[in-house]
């Protein structure tokens, strides 16, 4: 057992650190977030020249040939600047999806654009009714010729408005629930058929609602016809990423609590001498450390091909995630007092994306049934 | 001892329930109801309404237009109107500085202020806090210096709620800078056209606009608008801060909140099951349920103590509510995020609830004001004493720690 980066993993720890130090912080992301994408296009070229867009996929197509511990290094970094290029939905679910459906044609094609920073994804696939659950898609791909026609309505896609290309899921057959019968296309963002309505999230980053109305889909550009499964694994893995980025968002507004207990003065000294004051931080402190063991133990786990014991590792994540969110966020913001409630001040900011992320691909509740529904987590 | 309420006081409820039913505006009753903010002309109209009853100032004494109900009485409005629901009347004039202008004011005072916050044809802010001056309240900073009939007013108010409505500002400042502490505090009654006031908005993170900081410069102030004696604004200060505790628990305002939940969680579906079905849903209510009833109770048992004690004495154990009320009242819209799930993530951008826009709702129509509900939430634990001050003086009033 050993929970030491390798050399290569602390070069890449540092550079994306020296990234975010330099290029992120609070006034330079209020300039980013203005832009129409919601997000500055020059720090996606950066990522391409650091490689980060090139990290999870394999040598032979472009790749660096990273593993989990990496993705989750940099997400981490990308949670302590609250990032808002759409790494996640490109890399990590778009790439995800690519890497574990993608014929070698597709990896060829697609892979180095990614790479180069010519190419963002999205996956469009939460509907309407679907909630939290992976195998509800009414959205309907219909043979037509040698290819397919898309009809549905997709909902909540991250980054959904500026994606170039996306990855749609649609039933071949069965019905709503069903597990089988769920295919996955590449689709262009801009083809004909393919309606997009954008729109901020409470966390300042960006989705939309897509509409697919007769949208053509050539053979060549189905990824899977039977996508559940590998959808399931992308979303353990997009999981382990998000808890990452969780930790590196509370681990910055604890260390801005602290901070500011230290220099907060009321009745004559620090704040920080009041014992229930220390005694809170001190809870706010055992949850971040419960939750960066947990968002290290779901990335371990990611790379697992049992799906059984993947799954309900990926579900304990969540729950330990979202629990610690709510105590290190509302710690945060009450220690803070009345600047913990505004947006002039970041620590704001993390409760938002760390609430937010709590409702992506399941909250708390929702995987603490899954997950008692499943057993024991116990090995 | 008989927890019931008398068949008198079940009479009044319904009369209550009544009026509130036959006389709210449905639009303002939709909004509350949606976790929408109330517009100053909504709130002006609804109190008008109450007014017009004689129910706008219901707990003042009758010669300033109260109306004599018991306490029971009073919390029984209250609970009914939190839970219709209905605005509260704007508290910086009816909670705060009415009653320490109808006890230490002067008869000037009374005549011209007290008829105008029953109407509200004045809005009133509260400009206690400052940058310096949270919970340690009596470190303040500004200054109110005598230059012949006029206080010159210098220094910040921060967290100002609805500053940007206000006609006026009520506040306390240094009069005295050689005093100690808590002594040489004068509280002074401004005129917000007053020349050199400034409001600057302050964005909170639900994205609203409902503080403010205010900037004094220069501002000069007949010494006529000090309220009671100079230097002893600490006490009116106490006095006022110890009426704002009482209100605070917001058992209606939990109530409704709840009945709302069971609603919503009817209309959404889990795995095509109504959220309201899963029993881990159910249980996570009830638990809220009953630290609600047990809240109501103690809220009842602190109504009837007051009855029976000295006038103006804020009873320690209001703490409890504030402490409690907050929690629950937090509680609440955890489970409301749970709710409405991923559907918290879309942000209502304001050209949505303008005129003429059409496009459909993101999800529910009923979810885009659940995550700033949340949100904004965070400060019931931090603004009118906050929880951990409130524990404080419990330790200290009640527990002799
Ligand atoms: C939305 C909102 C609206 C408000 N509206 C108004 C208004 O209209 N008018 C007005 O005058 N004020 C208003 N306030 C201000 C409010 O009263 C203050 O925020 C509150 O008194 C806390 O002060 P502070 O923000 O300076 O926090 P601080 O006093 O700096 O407190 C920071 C943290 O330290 C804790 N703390 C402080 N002292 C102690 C202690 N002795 N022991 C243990 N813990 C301690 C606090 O509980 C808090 O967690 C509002 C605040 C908010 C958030």
């Amino acid at each position: 057992m050993d929970f030491d980066f390798s050399e290569e993993q602390r070069l890449l720890k540092e550079s994306v650190d020296r990234f975010i130090g330099d290029r992120y912080d609070f006034e330079q992301r209020k300039t980013f977030a203005k832009s129409d994408s919601g997000y500055a296009h020059e720090n996606w070229k950066q990522f391409a020249e650091l490689g980060l867009l090139a990290i999870p996929f394999a040598e032979e197509h472009g790749g660096f040939g990273g593993g989990p511990t990496e993705t989750m290094i940099v997400m981490e970094a990308f949670g302590r600047g609250l990032v808002l290029e759409p790494y996640f939905s490109t890399v990590v679910l778009g790439g995800g999806l690519l890497r574990h459906a993608g014929s070698d044609a597709h990896k060829s094609e697609f892979i180095p654009k990614i790479a180069s920073g010519d190419l963002r994804l999205a996956f469009a696939h939460g509907e309407r009714q679907s909630r939290y659950d992976l195998a509800d898609v009414e959205a309907r791909a219909k043979k037509s010729g040698s290819g397919y026609l898309l009809e549905g309505e997709k909902s909540l896609v991250l980054n959904g408005d500026s994606a170039d290309t996306l990855i749609v899921s649609a039933r071949m057959s069965g019905d709503e629930r069903d597990r089988s019968g769920i295919g996955l296309f590449l689709v262009d963002g801009n083809a004909k058929g393919v309606s997009r309505r954008g729109y901020p999230t409470q966390d300042g980053l960006r989705a939309a609602e897509i509409s697919l109305s007769g949208v053509e889909v050539p053979v060549d550009r189905v990824l899977s016809e039977d996508g559940l499964p590998i959808i399931e694994r992308v979303v353990d893995e997009a999981i382990a990423a998000l808890a990452a980025e969780a930790v590196g968002a509370m681990a910055e507004m604890h260390a801005l609590t602290v901070d500011y207990l230290k220099t907060r003065k009321q009745f004559g000294v620090a704040i920080g001498a009041f014992q229930a004051l220390q005694h809170r931080a001190v809870d706010m402190f055992v949850a971040l450390e419960q939750a960066r063991s947990m968002a290290m133990f779901a990335t371990m786990m990611s790379a697992e091909d049992d799906a059984e014991a993947r799954s309900r590792a990926t579900s304990a994540a969540k729950v330990q995630i979202g629990r610690s969110a709510k105590i290190v966020g509302q710690g945060a913001i009450q220690l803070h007092g009345g600047v913990g409630m505004t947006m002039e001040l970041k620590v704001g900011h993390y409760f938002k994306r760390a609430t937010m992320i709590d409702v992506l691909f399941g909250d708390a509740d929702y995987h603490l049934a899954r997950l008692a529904e499943a057993g024991s987590l116990a090995a | 001892m008989d927890l019931r309420f008398t068949d008198q006081e079940l009479a009044f409820r319904d009369e209550v329930r009544t009026f509130f039913k036959e006389n709210l505006p449905p639009a303002i009753r939709e909004k509350l109801k949606e976790g929408r903010h109330t517009s100053k002309d909504e709130l002006v109209e609804w109190t008008r309404i109450l007014n017009k009853k004689g129910w706008a100032v219901s707990h003042w004494p009758r010669e300033y237009g109260g109306t004599g109900w018991t306490p029971v009485q009073q919390y029984i409005f209250l609970d009914e109107l939190q839970q219709a629901p209905a605005p509260s009347p704007l508290p910086f004039g009816v909670s705060m500085v009415g009653p320490v202008i109808y006890t230490f004011g002067s008869d000037a005072q009374k005549k011209q202020f007290l008829p105008r916050i029953a109407n509200l044809d004045d809005w009133w802010c509260q400009g206690f806090s400052e940058p310096g001056a949270g919970s340690d309240l009596a470190s303040l900073k500004t200054t109110a210096k005598r230059d012949g009939d006029h206080y010159v007013i210098n220094g910040q108010k921060t967290w100002t709620t609805l500053a940007q409505h206000a006609d006026w500002i009520f506040l306390l400042a240094r009069t005295d800078p050689s005093a100690k502490k808590q002594e040489g505090i004068s509280f002074i009654l401004v005129n917000m056209k007053t020349p050199g006031i400034t409001v600057r908005p302050i964005v909170t993170i639900d994205g609203g606009a409902e503080v403010n900081e205010v900037f004094f410069d220069d501002v000069r102030v007949p010494v006529e608008n000090r309220v009671g004696e100079e230097n002893k604004g600490w006490d009116y200060a106490k006095f006022l801060l110890g009426n704002e505790r009482v209100g605070i628990a917001r058992v209606g305002v939990s109530k409704e909140r709840l009945r709302r939940i069971r609603e919503l969680a009817a209309a959404t579906t889990d795995h095509g099951r109504p959220l309201i079905e899963l029993p881990r849903f159910r249980e996570k209510l009830a638990a809220v349920e009953v630290e609600l009833k047990a809240l109501e109770m103690t809220q009842l048992r602190v109504v009837a103590a007051e009855a029976k004690r000295a006038k103006g004495k804020p009873d320690p154990a209001s703490s409890i509510l504030k402490i409690k009320g907050s929690e629950i009242q937090q509680a609440t819209t955890e489970l409301l995020m749970e709710v409405v799930g991923p559907y918290a993530l879309p942000y209502r951008q304001e050209h949505e609830d303008e005129e003429g826009w059409n496009e459909p709702p993101i999800g529910p129509d009923w979810a885009s004001t659940i995550a700033p509900t949340y949100f904004n939430t965070r400060k019931v634990s931090i603004y009118g004493g906050s929880n951990e001050i409130q524990k404080n003086i419990i330790a200290k009033a009640i527990l002799g720690l």
